[in-house]
């Protein structure tokens, strides 16, 4: 179907010279009302200037921010990022940011595709109560899970301690040893974010036609063969896209790690978005922080270049 | 030796009975189509004989061992499915020699038996591809591909032309029977298409409502149906099937179908419906079986005029349909002498191919 209507008259084309400019400009605006492509823009337009006025405009003014002095007073370049990677806790705070975003999708992406399988294989009614209760994680507010979490991890009244001392374990400093504290947060994460792999996955194996697994059963395939040779192979691409989903998020993840430890302890759990926070409001540096902040732009650019390529590609050979 | 018993096999979900009690008996390299309406239970018939059903009650035998609790890969089938059930994320030969990498034959061995298949089937140029690039023809012969190399003891087609065009249909039919007499293998194929089950079988079985209504060689089955339902479900236009009363006329007998038409039973035919004589019972006699008068020699008493409510032009043939005491019927005349709709049409019965079915019991007597 053609997406515009064609009104062609020969009669009045070039017949009447003295035609108004403001009729011209009228049945411009009749053709354009008529175009649907016109009117699809049109309808999508609140959302354009919602996204331009809350996304392109804090992103544009934090690059223009990011090349400031201190005062905000001058233009410096890339003074404040050269400084930041001059510095030693920056490089640490990247180390962190990238321990903390690839094993907690790591985990995430493993619990959730372990989770999936086991529900998609309970009955349907056994199904859904599952479902329910292992979203709950995701549904609850993730500042007051996070709350809920220090409280567990507290040195003086830890429910975790509690129950290790019972059983006769030392008590784990959680929060206040540098690596329990990484191993904390991260545990965290994953809590708060597998249920978002298992509900995506378990859709995706929903959507693996049931004749591919009879095939395979006649073909000789075992449980274990089937999921190598067919479920995995027709999941990359759900896979693919919510690992680069979850990256993008929890590279940016900012409430987990500001309630339980606040970046500490010595800097040792600071991810992007904290020390950015720690920089830019505690200690009243924004273009520092706004810098610090950009960092992450170009290590998800890359990934995702690398994972939506591979993505189109799939989706061009399978369909 | 690969040959296929049922013996009373039952399938049961909850509280329905799918397939009652089935028995069956299909030697060696013999090539069965199961055919019959949807929900008749041919479907599942085939897929407990794959293994991917339970079998209720009964036993399925394979070259002689029972296989009920056997698992698929162990029954040594290979199946074609309707939708074709190629793994999309491989190409043809990946698909090809998928169950052969499994079963850990050696490259060459896979690399030899896939091209074989090919060459068979005529994909050689496409083992490169996936699914997506090919036609659903192409797909077609890749899944016909996948069940040829594995050399199975039995292959099973589950509708395998349902998803192709009327023209590609006829192609791979004569494809399947042409691969089938190549590569002898016992064969069960299921389809719902009566066109199919002709002209691929050596035996159809017509099921319905989970039951073999009869099995017998395509023309068998045509030319003596044994029951109501056969007789109205093998052959298109299908069997005309009208009420009648059995009269007795003079010596003869005679099938009073209204109360302008009554036709003569041939005399060989008239012994073995006497006992009937005077009951209510359904005639039946298929539509080419209603002509125009055409032999020198027939029976002028077997005619009679119709006025003709619709006339299709067919190319070879014309169907014409007229109403016999509010029952539509269908006769193939020549095109032309086909008469307009609204016309009166001399017509000839060739009462030699009549049937006569017993309402009650639907069993053609």
């Amino acid at each position: 179907m053609a997406d515009t209507v064609q009104t062609w008259s020969p009669d009045l084309q070039g017949s009447l010279p003295g035609i108004s400019a403001s009729a011209s400009a009228r049945r411009g605006l009749r053709l354009f009302m008529r175009r649907r492509s016109s009117i699809a823009f049109l309808m999508c337009l609140p959302l354009i200037v919602i996204i331009a006025g809350l996304v392109l405009y804090p992103a544009c003014y934090s690059i223009y921010l990011s090349m400031l002095n201190k005062a905000q007073t001058r233009f410096i370049g890339l003074d404040n990022f050269t400084f930041l990677l001059s510095r030693d806790v920056f490089r640490q705070v990247v180390e962190q940011t990238a321990i903390f975003a690839l094993s907690a999708v790591f985990f995430k992406a493993l619990i959730g595709l372990i989770t999936a399988h086991l529900i998609n294989n309970l009955p349907a009614k056994g199904q859904r109560k599952w479902r329910g209760m292992l979203l709950v994680p995701w549904v609850i507010p993730l500042a007051l899970s996070s709350l809920g979490w220090w409280w567990l991890f507290d040195p003086t009244h830890s429910a975790l301690n509690y129950v290790l001392s019972s059983l006769g374990f030392d008590e784990i400093p959680w929060l206040s040893s540098p690596y329990w504290a990484r191993f904390s947060v991260i545990l965290v994460n994953v809590w708060y974010g597998a249920p978002f792999f298992l509900i995506m996955y378990l859709a995706a194996l929903k959507s693996v036609p049931e004749q591919l697994y009879e095939a395979a059963a006649i073909d000789g395939a075992n449980a274990w063969q089937k999921f190598i040779h067919i479920t995995l192979p027709m999941m990359r691409n759900i896979i693919a896209i919510t690992v680069l989903f979850s990256l993008i998020v929890t590279f940016a993840n900012f409430d987990i790690v500001q309630i339980m430890t606040a970046g500490g302890p010595r800097n040792m759990t600071h991810v992007f978005a904290t020390y950015a926070f720690m920089l830019g409001i505690r200690s009243g540096d924004l273009p520092l922080g706004a810098a610090t902040s950009l960092f992450m732009f170009p290590i998800l650019a890359i990934a995702a270049i690398f994972i939506l390529r591979g993505v189109r590609k799939r989706g061009r050979e399978i369909g | 030796m690969a040959e296929v018993a049922l013996r009373n096999v039952i399938k049961r979900y909850d509280d329905v009975e799918a397939v009652r009690s089935i028995s069956l008996d299909i030697p060696d390299n013999e090539f069965v189509v199961l055919v019959g309406p949807s929900g008749c239970g041919k479907s599942t018939t085939l897929r407990m004989i794959a293994g991917l059903e339970e079998v209720s009650a009964g036993d399925i035998y394979i070259g002689g061992a029972i296989v009920n609790d056997l698992p698929p890969k162990d029954r040594d089938i290979a199946m074609v499915f309707q939708n074709y059930a190629l793994y999309p994320h491989m190409s043809a030969f990946e698909n090809m020699s998928f169950g052969l990498k499994l079963r850990k034959f050696s490259k060459d061995e896979i690399k030899k038996r896939v091209d074989h298949a090919a060459r068979i089937l005529d994909i050689t140029e496409l083992l490169d591809r996936k699914p997506k690039a090919l036609s659903g023809g192409q797909r077609q012969r890749v899944a016909m591909g996948r069940a040829i190399v594995r050399n199975p003891k039995v292959f099973l087609f589950d509708e395998p032309l349902s998803n192709l065009d009327a023209k590609l249909r006829v192609q791979m039919r004569t494809e399947i029977k042409r691969v089938h007499q190549m590569v002898k293998t016992t064969t069960v194929y299921v389809t719902h298409d009566q066109v199919e089950a002709m002209t691929l079988a050596d035996r159809v079985v017509v099921m319905n409502g989970g039951v073999i209504e009869q099995i017998a060689s395509p023309q068998d089955l045509y030319h003596h149906p044994r029951t109501r339902f056969v007789a109205g479900f093998i052959g298109s236009p299908a069997m005309n099937l009208i009420r009648c009363r059995l009269e007795q006329n003079g010596v003869g007998l005679r099938v009073r179908i209204s109360d302008a038409i009554s036709l003569p039973v041939p005399a060989p035919l008239s012994a073995r419906y006497q006992a009937l004589t005077g009951k209510e019972l359904i005639f039946g006699l298929r539509p080419e079986h209603i002509t125009e008068p055409r032999r020198s020699d027939r029976d002028q008493q077997s005619e009679f005029t119709a006025t003709l409510d619709v006339v299709e032009p067919m190319g070879m043939e014309t169907m014409v349909y007229f109403t016999v005491d509010g029952q539509e019927v269908c006769g193939r005349v020549e095109p032309g002498s086909a008469k307009g709709p609204g016309e009166a049409m001399p017509l000839y019965a060739d009462m030699n191919r009549m049937h006569l079915i017993d309402p009650q019991t639907g069993l053609v007597l």
